[in-house]
């Protein structure tokens, strides 16, 4: 129960202040600005992109540093930005295939046209703390390979023409995709909506699903097909042109999960598949994303859904940070009805408890004397 | 002829696209160097909203909605009529008010040509220069396998 509860006012405002002053924090160390925290503190930038559900690079350093790193709460204040503004329209889906790719792996082929390229990644580093960085050292420039530009087909393809996987997840034709920001969710859904949710739900929630699925909780046997990180165009249509508008680049990761199928009455064996995209840079959660995706189709390829990552409404529900931080904080603010009628009611029940105990007591004692 | 407006449009969304993916700053500069007029009436904006992204599923299935990006929009008309806009990622209104003149310029037959060398031309190498250098750093990373070989001879 809510109520409204007066008072408190003048805390709440030196509160806030307190809280201004204790995220500058020692005045003699010089303040954050935003594009350093845009070029040094990047993928935790694409983060806050990723799971507020706005690509904005500025806004999103501006969050971080507001929510003193606090991620969550920084993708809270993204969530709530977007909503002041208008929105001018769905842009065309964007190919990944004609990324300008900065990395792509593939776990399934060695030799695949465009070739392996580990880009900017940690993989390979020996996690070990590195004393030159906290000294603040010069870095030294990337090494360059020129050369002609090699087109890079998505391994999903090179897999389709031996009619060895299922295609791209394919709509009926007239089917609009869903938006879970116009309209409530509802379930069963479908993959379109359910892969909206996932590209802008709790990075640690997905990763722990997935992992969950690798454990034996709905174990699909993933290979990673492909990951690819780099800069796609957008475009969009507008009225007033008669040609679509671009728009400029954003950078998104993709993965591609390959799993097992052994096939069923309907389908004959083949591989299966669960997809991620998400903005910026970021394959954990592509990948975890992907996971997710193919084991939330269970029950599309007739297997029995018996574990957390497969149950759509439990995934779904509870990937938003966003909402799983409102309902689990709210718990601190003011409950002083709520819990006056909880107390209230707990002393009834230990006062006719204590009741029937003594009347039990004094009946022994009865019993006894007798 | 509709060839001809095929091109003069396929011409016009490459100066768009070359706008777009430009910074305000560079576009600033380029201007106050080529001494362009800067004043237009505007007609709309400029203005801040979103877009929201679509990927396809599995990468060339049905369209799924990713999440929202900000774009940043403006229209503009010359007082020899042209009518320009612009539709960029991010939320520099300075930025989105020069790319609609430029647009606007770049179909008058009078200013084609000077923004096409002043303005478009420098953006374009400058482009054109980071993705090479991005590609090439990128290629550096490419892994070369061989094989080891095992065995008597």
């Amino acid at each position: 129960m809510y109520v409204a509860v007066k008072g408190g006012e003048a805390a709440i405002a030196n509160a806030h202040a307190l809280l201004a002053d204790r995220r500058r924090g020692d005045r003699s160390v010089p303040a954050l600005r935003l594009d350093q925290i845009v070029e040094q503190l990047a993928l935790g930038v694409d983060r806050v992109m990723s799971e507020g559900s706005l690509y904005d690079r500025e806004l999103a350093a501006l969050a971080i540093v507001q929510a003193r790193g606090d991620m969550i709460e920084a993708i809270f204040l993204v969530r709530a930005y977007r909503t002041t503004l208008p929105r001018f329209g769905y842009t065309n889906a964007i190919d990944t295939g004609a990324m300008l790719v900065e990395r792509r792996v593939s776990a399934t082929y060695k030799d695949l046209p465009g070739g392996q390229l580990l880009g900017p990644t940690f993989d390979y580093t020996h996690r070990l703390l590195d004393p030159e960085l906290a000294a603040g050292g010069d870095v030294a420039e990337p090494l360059q390979r020129p050369g002609e530009a090699e087109a890079m087909p998505r391994v999903s393809a090179i897999l389709a023409r031996e009619g060895l996987i299922e295609p791209d997840g394919e709509m009926p034709q007239d089917h609009v995709p869903g938006d879970i920001t116009r309209e409530p969710l509802e379930f069963p859904m479908a993959r379109d909506i359910r892969l909206q949710a996932l590209s802008r739900g709790d990075e640690g929630f997905l990763l722990a699903l997935g992992y969950s699925t690798q454990r034996g909780y709905a174990r699909n046997h993933p290979f990673v097909g492909e990951v690819r990180i780099g800069e796609v165009e957008l475009e969009l249509d507008v009225p007033e042109l008669p040609f679509t508008v671009p728009l400029g680049c954003v950078r998104v990761t993709e993965c591609q999960m390959v799993n097992q199928f052994k096939g069923s009455a309907k389908a004959p064996p083949q591989f299966t598949r669960g997809y991620g995209l998400v903005f910026g840079q970021s394959e954990r959660k592509a990948m975890a994303m992907a996971l997710c995706d193919r084991a939330l189709r269970a029950s599309e390829f007739g297997e029995d859904v018996v574990a957390a990552a497969q149950d759509e409404e439990f995934v779904i529900s509870h990937s938003d940070n966003v909402q799983a931080t409102g309902f689990v904080e709210h718990l601190k603010l003011p409950h002083y009805v709520d819990f006056q009628a909880e107390l209230d009611l707990v002393r009834r029940m230990r006062a006719e408890h204590d009741a029937r105990e003594n009347a039990g007591k004094a009946e022994e004692k009865r019993e006894a004397a007798e | 002829m509709r060839g001809q407006e095929a091109r003069d449009q396929a011409e016009r969304k490459a100066v768009m696209a070359t706008l777009a993916q430009s910074t305000g700053d560079d576009i600033v500069r380029l201007w106050n160097e080529a001494g362009l007029p800067s004043e237009a009436e505007l007609l709309r904006g400029p203005e801040t909203g979103l877009v929201t992204v679509r990927g396809r599923i599995g990468g060339g299935g049905a369209p799924f909605n990713v999440g929202e990006a900000t774009v940043t929009r403006a229209t503009v008309r010359l007082a020899s009529g042209q009518v320009g806009h612009c539709y960029a990622l991010g939320r520099d209104k300075q930025k989105a008010r020069l790319a609609a003149i430029a647009d606007a310029l770049w179909q008058d037959p009078n200013h084609r040509d000077e923004v096409e060398t002043k303005i478009i031309a420098p953006l374009q190498a400058t482009q054109a220069s980071a993705r090479e250098r991005r590609r090439a750093e990128t290629a550096a990373t490419k892994v070369d396998f061989f094989t080891m070989v095992r065995g008597e001879d």
